[in-house]
């Protein structure tokens, strides 16, 4: 490897230095002094109550969001993917899946795919299991199908950072699995990461970076460092316990009398 | 048979024809569009506002083509920058915005009274009195519509399904917005003469959802609303020849009749796939966060 080249793998894709920015109908800011150095081949979650900022990070990485202070500073020519929330698709539009997975690269002059990019396609398909359902409607597929056709679209644009908005929400524990497997394994390839998530246990503790977010960062590092009961307290203003199962945190609600919501007294229970 | 072919022995109804055909295709072609970013009322308004520009330009004595053009361009961007900004809800801002020019141009009708034949045929369409700068007119827009579709189809796909994520990805989804606005006020003013501004909606919207009943492919659906839309137009204007019904009705009625046979036959799957149409996140150029469509 040359120096130029170490020198440009070494150099981060997007550097955010403390970000602060907000949206022109809301008078607090969505995101205060954030910073955050996503590296290439780094697998970071973002974690954090509702509200707390977690998909304005992601628009501030991809570029269109404008600081109101501090700078977006992103690698020249970086190539961005972005995976949407599944529950915000109209799934009755009319596209077949291997449309939709073409959308994605507008640069082409002509609407039909080349030799070459309908070669691409179906390896991108194949790759994720989707090879026998292109000419499906996107109404046909499971949860979990849905899921990795969006994979497959932002992976068509050949990324160097991917980033997916709650890519597990909505879905069954089994899809979640399959989820994040998938990622380990795109990660594993060289593709920087970058998701965020409400599930502290299902994906977060599994993940090997974490940013605790309520519009400042309030921790940052791998899960047993980060998913700590001070840190959560001050990310999610709610006293949790962290317990140790298999080498990885669980996060559980702190038991006081007052947590406790006492529904069952009607049963007998 | 040679009383169905007799009019063709006519320039008008020749050039009527030409018009009515391409407008349908022209229509149908961008209700695709209309109809999937939830646009049709836009269409609906659009149609009405130009109304004004057709009035205030047979006032003038300017070519009408121009006047309801420069009007209709205008309309549109208003109506595209008033939907872009959410301040009130937008289908109440373009309530306002079209239905006043739409008033003001029977206002200038009923002041200055120049109502008559153009005036019916500007409201419900007319076979009668189509030009051949009319049949320029229709084919002009009809190629621009053609070519920004072909060249931009992607990215109008992109922009047409999932708008956030298009905008992430780097297409100027605001520039593709607005050219749609363009081109659908463009087509409006050079198929009002035929169509009538009370019934233009229609025809942006039947073969649209008539293609929509039968494929769930985007690149099938653009293809078989532009044929419908031009069988319908060429129909439609025989049978408004041969009943002696305005053009407007009688295309609409086409369609109508096209799409309860379709219907009928592809029966709750073709419903099913319509249905989708409610579903829309949000009206042309407004994106609301959060919808839930799980369609299972």
């Amino acid at each position: 490897m040359s120096a130029d080249a170490r020198a440009s793998a070494a150099e981060p894709l997007v550097e955010l230095r403390r970000l602060t920015c907000g949206y022109r109908s809301s008078e607090t800011p969505a995101l205060v002094d954030v910073d955050l150095v996503i590296h290439p081949g780094q697998f970071t979650g973002v974690v954090g109550p509702s509200g707390c900022g977690k998909t304005t990070l992601l628009r501030a990485v991809t570029g269109s969001v404008v600081p109101a202070a501090g700078s977006v500073v992103r690698r020249r020519g970086l190539r961005v993917a972005y995976v949407p929330q599944v529950e915000t698709v109209n799934w009755s539009f009319p596209v077949t899946v291997v449309e939709c997975v073409l959308m994605a690269r507008t640069g082409r002059v002509l609407p039909w795919p080349s030799r070459a990019e309908r070669a691409e396609v179906a390896a991108v398909l194949d790759r994720l299991g989707l090879g026998d359902l292109a000419s499906r409607h996107i109404r046909e597929l499971s949860g979990g199908q849905q899921q990795r056709m969006f994979v497959a679209r932002a992976l068509f644009q050949r990324p160097q950072l991917l980033l997916l908005d709650e890519p597990t929400s909505g879905v069954d524990v089994r899809t979640r699995h399959e989820v994040l497997h998938l990622l380990d394994e795109l990660n594993g390839d060289g593709l920087a990461i970058v998701l965020t998530t409400h599930d502290l246990n299902g994906i977060a503790a599994h993940l090997p970076h974490l940013v605790c977010l309520n519009r400042r960062v309030l921790g940052a590092g791998p899960p047993l460092d980060v998913l700590t009961p001070e840190v959560l307290e001050r990310t999610y203003g709610a006293t949790m316990d962290v317990l140790e199962h298999g080498g990885m945190p669980i996060v559980v609600d702190q038991y006081q009398p007052s947590n406790v919501v006492r529904m069952r007294r009607a049963s007998g229970s | 048979m040679s009383e169905l072919l007799r009019p063709f022995e006519f320039e008008f109804f020749r050039n009527g024809l030409i018009v009515a055909t391409v407008a349908g295709a022209l229509c149908g072609l961008i209700g695709v569009y209309v109809v999937l970013k939830g646009m049709s009322y836009i269409g609906h308004g659009l149609s009405h506002a130009i109304f004004g520009g057709f009035a205030a330009s047979a006032l003038l004595g300017v070519n009408f083509l121009l006047g309801a053009g420069v009007w209709g361009v205008a309309s549109a961007l208003m109506v595209n920058g008033v939907t872009r900004r959410r301040v009130i809800g937008a289908d109440a801002a373009i309530g306002v915005i079209t239905t006043a020019s739409f008033a003001l141009g029977l206002a200038l009708f009923a002041v200055f009274g120049r109502a008559g034949r153009s005036f019916d045929a500007a409201l419900f369409g007319s076979i009668l009195g189509v030009s051949t700068a009319d049949v320029w007119a229709v084919a002009a827009v009809a190629v621009f519509a053609g070519v920004v579709v072909f060249f931009a189809y992607r990215a109008l796909l992109f922009t047409t399904f999932d708008p956030e994520v298009a905008q992430v990805s780097g297409v100027a989804t605001g520039r593709y917005d607005a050219m749609l606005m363009l081109v659908l006020a463009l087509s409006i003013v050079a198929t009002m003469r035929v169509l009538g501004v009370t019934l233009i909606a229609a025809t942006l919207v039947i073969p649209a959802t008539v293609a929509r009943m039968l494929t769930n492919s985007f690149g099938r659906m653009l293809g078989l609303a532009t044929g419908i839309g031009a069988l319908c137009g060429f129909v439609g204007m025989n049978l408004s020849y041969h009943l002696d019904v305005q053009s407007g009705p009688t295309i609409v009625l086409v369609g109508a009749t096209l799409f309860a046979g379709v219907f009928a036959a592809t029966g709750a799957r073709g419903l099913g796939r319509v249905a989708a149409f409610d579903d829309h996140p949000a009206p042309a150029g407004v994106s609301l966060p959060g919808k839930v469509l799980h369609g299972g």
